[in-house]
């Protein structure tokens, strides 16, 4: 009994990481194309039909480039920031619910790596330890612009955390639990915490974005300002664990949006089809999967649509409308929860 | 002071009002015209496949014509030196001998014709100045190259191939 556990554990994991890698990779290839087509143009296309090989053609050349380490750089801190990027962006997908339980001979197969009853809590965690990956890896750098990046990174994220668990909180009093199985659980059917949240979901995407480095919140990259902002002095495979963990922190927040927001793995009148459990579950994670493309495709729309905010901007925005906002959507939360 | 164009247009500065400082309506706005521009037709010329059509008076690389019997026209007047504003253009000068009379149409001819692409402007005066229509821009782009000496183009790239 306690082997298979591992057994299916380890499949479970080795999936999800495959499978929000894959996803991770071909999000450049998407991003480059979705950045084509909005401003008329074809993107890459020469690579393989499509231009679907470009991702490993990108992976081949990061591989290949010269590996830089400044002079004066702390060597050790230098490579500890990018390889702190890539396991924390990778660690957040463990406690998302990805489908229903599956029944294989009949013996449930859970569908989520952990159920830890802080899932929620855990995510948080894991998100606020990404920035010391991008925090140590511009100090270490010793470099100015680096610096000036990482300084960005670490303020914009301990102002943007404040809001976006402000925002969870409201979403807390609804769902009155902390696990993310349950919280999707509670969403069977169509009742999507979006209905009764829409305020809540809008600060937690506005959050993300900032939390993820995205377009418009992309200042500790900002090229105009900082050259590449906190991976100025980075090269090779190095950088490309930087360029990497962003996409991979766009996957996992894109399905942490979806699974409290959106539903998860739920679909309307899934319960009305008549399919067996097992067909539903596998329509739910197909669904759960779509939903979170369309995430991913939203969060690259915004990018190339939307101009860099200036930082004092970001501040105020952070500061003197999310939080007071988030603030507001618990009274008014509390006051509906308490009236019904 | 009144314009006298009247097509001066003064912008009134006025305070955004409570849904303008929303900023969501213009977002939403500015990303329905991203998405707009998804399904608009891609102006993107797939280059080593297709190539871009010139227009009918584009001014290429130069080729020095032949008769309709396949003689050289140019006549070494020098007028197309003389008139070329970069001095791209220089050439020597030398006399039809009797057993050439089917490779040069006039007594004199251009030994050596040779212009310097890269001083060259394509301005197309040599074109004009030619009395004996020897010399037309009628080529494709001059290609790249890696020294500087390849680029001055003698009477081997210049003169039109034979049609036979």
């Amino acid at each position: 009994m306690e082997t298979a556990f591992i057994i299916e554990k380890f499949i479970l994991v080795t999936a999800v990481f495959a499978i929000s890698l894959l996803i991770a990779m071909y999000s450049t290839y998407a991003e480059r194309k979705v950045a084509a087509f909005l401003q008329d143009r074809v993107g890459p296309n020469r690579a393989g039909p499509f231009g679907l090989l470009q991702p490993l053609a990108d992976g081949a050349k990061m591989f290949f480039k010269e590996e830089i380490i400044p002079a004066q750089a702390s060597k050790i801190l230098f490579i500890v920031g990018p390889s702190l990027a890539m396991l924390t962006a990778c660690m957040g997908s463990a406690v998302i619910p990805w489908g229903q339980d599956l029944e294989i001979a009949g013996k449930k197969i859970s569908l989520q790596v952990t159920d830890i009853n802080v899932g929620l809590l855990y995510i948080f965690g894991v998100v606020s330890l990404g920035v010391f990956g991008v925090m140590i890896g511009g100090w270490a750098s010793n470099n100015k612009y680096s610096l000036m990046g990482a300084i960005r990174a670490a303020s914009q994220n301990i102002s943007y955390e404040i809001a976006m668990g402000l925002s969870i909180i409201a979403l807390l009093m609804v769902t009155g639990t902390l696990s993310m199985k349950e919280i999707a659980a509670q969403q069977s059917g169509f009742h999507w915490n979006i209905f009764y949240q829409p305020l809540g979901f809008l600060i937690f995407l506005i959050c993300a974005f900032a939390e993820t480095n995205r377009t418009p919140f992309d200042l500790p990259e900002c090229e105009t300002e900082l050259i590449g902002g906190y991976h100025t002095e980075y090269s090779s495979m190095k950088l490309g664990f930087y360029l990497f963990a962003e996409y991979i922190n766009m996957f996992v927040s894109s399905a942490v949006m979806a699974t409290l927001y959106f539903g998860g793995y739920n679909f309307p009148f899934m319960n009305d089809l008549g399919f067996s459990a097992n067909v539903i579950t596998i329509i739910g994670t197909v669904g759960l999967f779509i939903k979170i493309i369309c995430f991913i495709f939203f969060f690259m729309w915004v990018r190339w649509t939307i101009p860099r905010f200036r930082y004092d901007q970001l501040m105020n925005l952070g500061w003197k409308v999310l939080i007071p906002l988030a603030i507001a959507n618990i009274v008014l939360t509390g006051v509906v929860l308490s009236l019904t | 002071m009144e314009s006298l164009t009247n097509r001066k247009k003064v912008l009134e500065q006025k305070p955004m009002n409570f849904i303008e400082r929303l900023y969501l309506p213009a977002i939403v706005k500015g990303m329905a015209i991203t998405f707009k521009h998804m399904f608009k037709k891609k102006e993107t010329i797939h280059y080593p496949e297709k190539t871009r059509e010139f227009s009918i008076n584009y001014r290429g690389m130069h080729s020095l014509k032949r008769d309709e019997q396949g003689r050289e026209r140019c006549t070494a007047c020098g007028l197309c030196a003389l008139s070329c504003p970069a001095e791209a253009i220089s050439m020597i000068a030398a006399e039809r001998k009797e057993d050439e009379m089917h490779l040069y149409r006039e007594e004199k001819y251009a030994a050596v014709y040779e212009i310097n692409m890269l001083r060259c402007i394509f301005c197309g005066l040599c074109e004009e100045a030619c009395p004996k229509e020897a010399i037309y821009l009628d080529g494709n782009i001059v290609p790249a190259d890696y020294l500087r000496r390849n680029f001055i183009y003698g009477k081997d790239k210049l003169v039109e191939p034979t049609l036979t």
